[in-house]
């Protein structure tokens, strides 16, 4: 077992450069989930670990040891790929062995035909296989032994590629997005399963995924990384309530955060559609700010314009998903619809068409420069309404 | 009305089709019709006015008893699979790691070196005759197996047809590969090669096909009777033998491009895929 830690880890392929100074402290046992959209250098940052690919310049350490020079194979990591790679024409039971076959077995042991007469092979043979059984046995395709790959479910590949990867205990796992092939169900279920294991096994895992509720939900920390920068490594909660930066906040959370143009006033007060809000921030006045709200941080509010209620509109559209439902409305001038989260029951009387206020509670309100990092709040005056997470709505 | 009279000129044109290729396929065929006939027919028959495929009176037995006893026709074709098998060994040995190079590592000048391998390609082995004979003449390598087998030991065919077949592996098969222990050889051998199988095995049957059969270099190269190879063995005992003696000739041709028609056939399901680079799944 071991942590990883990347020193300002840069890459470049031909004149465009992907990565751009990296560093990242992941922690022995720790299970950290990157997370960015396609094309950041996920999975360019991955190889970099595994060895797979060098970097200009930075280093790697796993463990205490900088591994910038050894090779893959001496790095004592494993990785399950998007693709699961494996070998097609082994059977399951190959698959899983050839890493073992590779580490405990010698030059002369591994030969063809002769390698079995070797002295001490037999031994080496049967505690590989004893080891591979254990190891399929513990993930439910112990029954698949004698398949090949191509005769099997995306889920039991999926397994295969998690068993190669396990069975000859690694100090640390990294996985690039391993549950994106499977459909909706399965992912939910395999996502369970890799959670349960990381726990089993206690050693570093390192996942690389597209999908946020994966993220959301398996990781101690996610690192959140856009155009070759890691912008926040957080505990995912954090992420998701205090982004440092605005292109977090919109990558992170479904639906979208929501955005509105506005300005810091004379008195340090950020006035959106020219009101001023309760929300005082330390910015240069009159500097332009974006004003993020997250949708179950809006409260629908029918009726006449009270203390706290920050914003009138229309409703353009009820979206109801069964345990929420999504209102979106229009607060002119502003043309993007609000999205606004609220409870089913709260949701029954309203009407497409509606005029609305919606409130929030000034201290969910996030603002942001103009280069897209977080403003801090220096001051923001107490909820004008009870605001328990967007159950309030005055009818 | 409408799907009948697709079905109709889709007959129309599927009778067409398959009479031209019918056509073809007699073109091609009727020499090895004529040499099987021949080999089964006494010499007077062979000549008489009118042809008929099977022979009225049965000569086989002597015809193929003559071809293997009045000349060694049983070792030339023992010395065509030394000379052919040892070549395919040598070219896979070569080609592989070579192919595996060219299009799976990155290195500077890879595209350049690629560039000459297609040249390769281009030069007709005529070319190369004179230089390869005095070298093989200087090492003192004359009139032995080496010389028929070191020229063709390279095949820059090979080395193009796998490279082009292990484009289609996916990448990830080898960085799993290397994560798991193997080194740059381990993976051409324990994971390219068993990958590539349809592609190794119609280079097989090319290679096979195409040195089986080569007469040019072996005639150049080799005197003694022992070490000729078939093509070579038959046109020796065509000369000896001399003229008339066509049944014995057709049956020893026949011996000899038996192995040919079986090698295929076992090969075929494999070839068409290695032919049509079918991606590995
Ligand atoms: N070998 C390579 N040569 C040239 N460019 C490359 C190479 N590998 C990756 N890239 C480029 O680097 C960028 C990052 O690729 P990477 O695969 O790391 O993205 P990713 O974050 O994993 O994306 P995805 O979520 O789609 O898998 C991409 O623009 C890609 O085109
Ligand atoms: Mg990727």
């Amino acid at each position: 077992m071991a942590g990883i830690s990347l020193r300002n880890i840069r890459k470049s392929f031909k004149d465009a450069q992907i990565l751009h100074g990296v560093s990242l402290d992941i922690a022995d046992g720790e299970f950290l989930t990157l997370v960015g959209p396609s094309g950041c250098g996920k999975t360019t940052l991955l190889r970099i670990i595994a060895g797979l690919e060098t970097q200009d310049s930075g280093d790697v350490f796993i463990g205490d040891r900088m591994v910038d020079d050894l090779p893959p194979k001496a790095r004592d990591v494993a990785m399950v790929f998007q693709s699961y790679a494996l070998y097609p024409y082994m059977t399951v039971a190959e698959n899983i062995a050839l890493p073992l076959e590779m580490r405990r077995l010698s030059t002369a042991q591994r030969l063809p035909l002769v390698g079995r007469f070797m002295p001490g092979a037999r031994t080496a043979r049967a505690g590989i296989d004893r080891d591979v059984k254990a190891v399929a046995e513990g993930l439910g395709i112990g029954h698949l032994a004698a398949r090949k790959p191509a005769q099997l479910s995306g889920g039991q590949r999926q397994r295969v590629a998690l068993a190669r990867a396990m069975v000859r205990r690694p100090k640390a796992f990294l996985m690039d997005e391993p549950l994106s092939n499977l459909d909706a169900k399965m992912r939910v279920q395999a996502r369970t399963e890799i959670s349960e294991l990381h726990r089993s096994l206690g050693a570093t895992f390192v996942y690389v995924t597209h999908d946020q509720a994966e993220a959301m939900t398996m990781s101690d920390r996610v690192a959140v990384m856009m155009g070759g920068h890691l912008l926040q490594v957080a505990p995912p909660q954090v992420i998701y309530d205090d982004p440092q930066d605005l292109a977090v906040a919109t990558f992170i959370g479904t639906p979208e955060i929501n955005t509105l143009p506005g300005r810091i006033g004379a008195d340090g007060r950020v006035e959106v559609i020219g009101t001023p809000w309760p929300v005082t921030v330390e910015g240069q006045p009159g500097a332009e700010v974006t004003v993020a709200i997250r949708p179950e941080a809006l409260m629908v509010t029918r009726g006449a314009a009270g203390d706290g209620i920050v914003l009138v509109g229309t409703i353009r559209h009820v979206e109801m998903l069964g345990a929420e439902t999504l209102v979106h409305v229009v607060a002119s001038p502003l043309t993007r619809p609000l999205v606004t989260r609220i409870e089913p029951s709260a949701a029954a009387a309203l009407r497409t068409g509606d005029p609305v206020a919606l409130s929030t509670d000034p201290r969910r309100v996030l603002v942001f420069g103009k280069d897209g990092k977080r403003i801090a709040v220096r001051q923001s005056a107490p909820p004008l309404v009870p605001a328990a997470r967007g159950e309030t709505v005055h009818v | 009305m409408r799907t009948r009279s697709i079905a109709a000129t889709g007959l129309g044109f599927q009778l067409f089709r398959h009479a031209l290729l019918g056509l073809g396929a007699f073109l091609m065929l009727a020499p090895f019709v004529i040499m099987i006939s021949v080999s089964l027919k006494p010499s007077g028959e062979i000549f008489a006015p009118e042809f008929t495929l099977l022979p009225k009176q049965w000569h086989a037995w002597q015809n193929y008893t003559d071809a293997f006893t009045k000349q060694p026709l049983a070792r030339y074709i023992l010395n065509g699979f030394i000379v052919t098998g040892s070549i395919f060994a040598c070219q896979l040995l070569t080609a592989l790691p070579c192919a595996y190079a060219l299009a799976k590592l990155r290195w500077r000048g890879r595209e350049t070196m690629f560039m000459l391998v297609l040249l390769g390609l281009l030069i007709p082995p005529q070319v190369t005759a004179i230089p390869l004979y005095i070298l093989l003449w200087q090492l003192g390598l004359l009139n032995t197996y080496a010389a028929i087998i070191l020229p063709s030991t390279i095949s820059v065919f090979g080395i193009f047809l796998m490279r082009q077949f292990f484009l289609t592996v996916p990448d990830d098969l080898i960085n799993a590969a290397r994560l798991d222990g193997l080194g740059e050889f381990a993976i051409v051998w324990r994971i390219m090669m068993p990958t590539a199988m349809p592609a190794v095995i119609a280079f097989g049957v090319l290679s096979l096909v195409w040195n089986w059969n080569e007469f040019f270099w072996p005639l150049i190269v080799v005197q003694s009777e022992h070490l000729a190879t078939p093509p070579l063995g038959v046109v020796f005992f065509a000369n000896a033998e001399a003229g008339t003696n066509y049944g014995p000739l057709m049956a020893a041709a026949t011996a000899i491009t038996a192995p040919l028609v079986i090698a295929f056939l076992a090969a075929q399901r494999w070839f068409i895929d290695g032919v049509t680079m079918t991606a590995v799944k």
